[in-house]
């Protein structure tokens, strides 16, 4: 984990609060479908939803990467908020120059399976907008929704407050998040869609989420990585703790270079990130490298991490009471959103492939 | 807080501009070099290719000019020394000195033994050896028994050093060994002395490996008399002079770049529109090697800051060796080829030098078993 991303006076702060208020309770709450009103309310007095955008529109004015930092904490205590999802969502608003609405904010996925781009048409001075998002973070508890629309070739950010979908299928992950698919069909006055900043349209969209998500497995698999070696220290078994034994400590090894390997992956797609969002970005749909490395290397070792960590735990690990499971359960929901390890290990490929044999090596010195 | 950091690699414009002139070097120098031969990696042995780097100010490159170095900092060091990697130079006539031995006398050496041989190595005609395993140790390197006597106007030696890589080409071997004690002294006890090869006494024999290839040696010490300055350092020191050699050793670019070939001839074999399935596994491979590369980069800036990174080193070592091994297994999924050394396919022959050189890359260096033992001491649990 980078200095600069977690050691800040915000980062300190945000964590002894998650620290302090996602107890047992709030996650069990979340986990059967309350909305964490309390928690949430906390966590946007601390003014983290808007860590992201510039500071006249109400930020920190903090470094992309420093704020980035703060998905990572999240995902280090399974925070059952859209956090990142309201971070990107401000962030989208305020960078095409839309309001942003107080409230918890999220932002449509725009290659979730079944996807199709919605329709956006001009309507008088204003919009009319059609279709259906699928896989929306919390839609059912945002204030309000962003999504990527094309219109006349351009990209368009549109956002849709709360009321003007409906829900027409209430899913979740398997860790208890809302994933809800959304349906719309309404007119739209003028100052709610706007032309997207250059650079960003669906595909630097999608690489954004896959940020998020990955730099929030990274705090996740960091934490699965320190309950288990914890565990192992305390648990004792033929007379001594699991951690003495030589073939654990093989093990914990392993879920160590998983975290190293997951943190270091997330910190490179943060800083990608940081480029795209500044306009500064390679040439799409390849998109940035580092984020589809990123995406590919968390979500590999989330399972990898997952896969040891409950082992390492045995039975107790396995139950309902335990709190491992709200990492673990989001480590493999998170890998297969916004595109899992298959669908961005491909982009790697066919950029290999286009770069070809003698073009290899210099495409990933420039990653 | 995570447990291991792995601060952002530093980053510079200065390091491309140097990455573009290696790039031409190479491009010239290894443009008759067919695969098979790149697949040679660091084991590759060229006296001339090496003198030609030393002459262009690219090997020893961060030591005092006094001492014939550059001056350089360290990650341009990296730049240079992964290029020559993942294009598959020859660089194993002055490798070994570069990375290990010759910054083992800066810091430890007499003046006498820095001026007279690190310019040598500098240009690239000077080879060393390192003397670490012996018959009976292996990775408990505390075992050793080859011994120094002090006798008088010097040093005797007696013992025998195995899996010598290139002591037949060096001229100087690190020899590690028991001044004091015996082996219930562990750790207690053990020196480095700089060993000239051409002293009497000392018996060279090759040890073919797995593929029939020639890099490994046994080296016999039989009565061999060493002048009293052969000694490195202080009696006694041998163990913590190589403890912190070790995060020098483990986190570089030749820790996941071994099976860089391989990967480049895979790509060739796909060529530019792979099946879906291929274009999987091998951008997958793609990643990681992304991600290797910018955690042993965020190592080697700690280890310019002058931080010992032992722990992160090893994570990086481990995490690499499983990618160098990985590569071959699924290069021959991918690709309908027999291995086979002398094919006219150069695929069929890179994946066969590969194939059987992969069970050295976990065992080279500190073997996985070891450097997970490390890890987890880093994780407090031992």
């Amino acid at each position: 984990m980078t200095d600069s991303m977690t050691d800040g006076i915000l980062a300190d702060t945000a964590r002894r609060l998650l620290a302090d208020r996602v107890t047992p309770d709030v996650l069990r709450l979340a986990d059967e479908g309350h909305w964490p009103a309390e928690l949430w309310a906390a966590v946007e007095e601390m003014g983290l939803p808007l860590a992201l955008v510039p500071e006249e529109a109400g930020g920190f004015g903090l470094g992309m990467v420093e704020a980035l930092g703060l998905v990572r904490i999240a995902g280090s205590f399974a925070a059952p908020l859209p956090l990142a999802d309201s971070m990107l969502a401000a962030w989208l608003l305020a960078g095409a120059g839309l309001e942003v609405p107080a409230g918890p904010l999220t932002a449509a996925p725009p290659k979730a399976a079944g996807s199709d781009a919605p329709s956006l048409t001009r309507d008088g001075d204003g919009w009319r907008l059609s279709g259906t998002a699928r896989r929306v973070p919390w839609g059912r508890d945002a204030a309000a929704v962003v999504l990527v629309a094309e219109q006349n070739g351009r990209s368009h950010l549109v956002r849709l407050d709360a009321g003007e979908w409906r829900v027409a299928e209430a899913g979740r992950n398997i860790a208890g998040e809302p994933r809800d698919d959304l349906r719309f069909d309404l007119a739209l006055p003028a100052g709610r869609v706007a032309p997207a900043p250059t650079g960003l349209d669906a595909d630097s969209l999608h690489a954004m989420g896959a940020t998020l998500r990955s730099l929030a497995m990274a705090g996740a698999v960091e934490r699965v990585l320190d309950l288990t070696v914890q565990y192992a220290g305390e648990r004792v078994q033929f007379g001594r703790p699991l951690g003495k034994f030589q073939a654990v400590q093989q093990n914990l090894a392993v879920l160590a270079g998983q975290a190293a390997a997951a943190g270091a992956a997330a910190d490179g797609a943060a800083e990608a990130f940081a480029e795209l969002a500044a306009g500064g970005a390679r040439p799409l749909p390849t998109g940035p490298l580092p984020i589809a490395a990123a995406k590919m290397r968390c979500g590999e070792a989330a399972g990898i991490a997952c896969s040891i960590a409950h082992q390492m735990h045995g039975a107790i690990g396995f139950t309902h009471e335990h709190v491992l499971h709200h990492l673990t359960r989001r480590l493999w929901s998170w890998r297969d959103e916004y595109g899992n390890d298959a669908s961005w290990a491909r982009q790697l490929g066919q950029a290999a492939a286009a770069a070809g044999a003698d073009g290899l090596w210099p495409l990933v010195t420039a990653a | 807080m995570p447990r291991i950091a792995f601060p952002p690699p530093p980053a510079s414009d200065a390091t491309e501009a140097l990455r573009a002139e290696v790039r031409d070097f190479l491009r010239t120098e290894l443009a008759d070099r067919p695969p098979r031969r790149r697949a040679d990696s660091w084991n590759g042995f060229d006296r001339d290719f090496s003198r030609r780097m030393g002459a262009r100010g690219w090997i020893a490159m961060t030591w005092p000019k006094r001492y014939g170095g550059h001056e350089r900092g360290a990650l341009e060091r990296y730049v240079v020394l992964e290029e020559m990697l993942a294009a598959g130079a020859p660089v194993a006539a002055h490798w070994i000195a570069d990375r290990q031995s010759g910054p083992l006398l800066l810091r430890n050496g007499t003046e006498e033994q820095r001026a007279t041989i690190l310019p040598r190595i500098a240009s690239g005609d000077c080879t060393f050896c390192i003397g670490m395993s012996e018959p009976d140790s292996g990775s408990d390197l505390a075992a050793v028994r080859t011994r120094a006597v002090p006798v008088e106007g010097g040093w005797l030696v007696n013992g025998t050093k195995l899996w010598t890589t290139y002591a037949h080409e060096a001229q100087y071997m690190i020899l590690f060994c028991r001044t004091d004690g015996g082996t219930e002294d562990r750790q207690g006890g053990t020196s480095q002395l700089l060993v000239d090869l051409s002293t009497p006494g000392i018996t060279i024999r090759p040890v073919l490996d797995l593929s029939g290839a020639h890099h490994f040696n046994e080296v016999v010490f039989e009565d061999v008399v060493l002048p009293a300055d052969a000694l490195i350092g202080r009696r006694g020191d041998g163990w913590n002079q190589v403890m912190s050699e070790l995060a020098f050793e483990r986190s570089g670019p030749e820790r996941f770049l071994s099976s860089m070939a391989l990967l480049t001839e895979l790509v060739r074999a796909l060529g530019p529109e792979p099946s879906g399935h291929a274009a999987i596994a091998v951008g997958r491979l793609v990643g990681h090697l992304i991600v290797l590369r910018r955690l042993s980069r965020s190592v080697a800036g700690m280890l310019d800051k002058g931080e010992n990174p032992t722990l992160q080193a090893s994570l990086v070592k481990d995490l690499g060796a499983l990618f160098e091994q990985e590569i071959p297994e699924i290069a021959r999924q991918l690709v309908e080829a027999e291995p086979d050394l002398d094919s006219t396919r150069e695929f069929s022959a890179v994946l066969a030098h590969t194939v059987m050189n992969a069970p050295a890359f976990s065992l080279r260096g500190g073997t996985r078993e070891i450097l997970r033992g490390i890890i987890a001491r880093g994780l407090g649990l031992r």
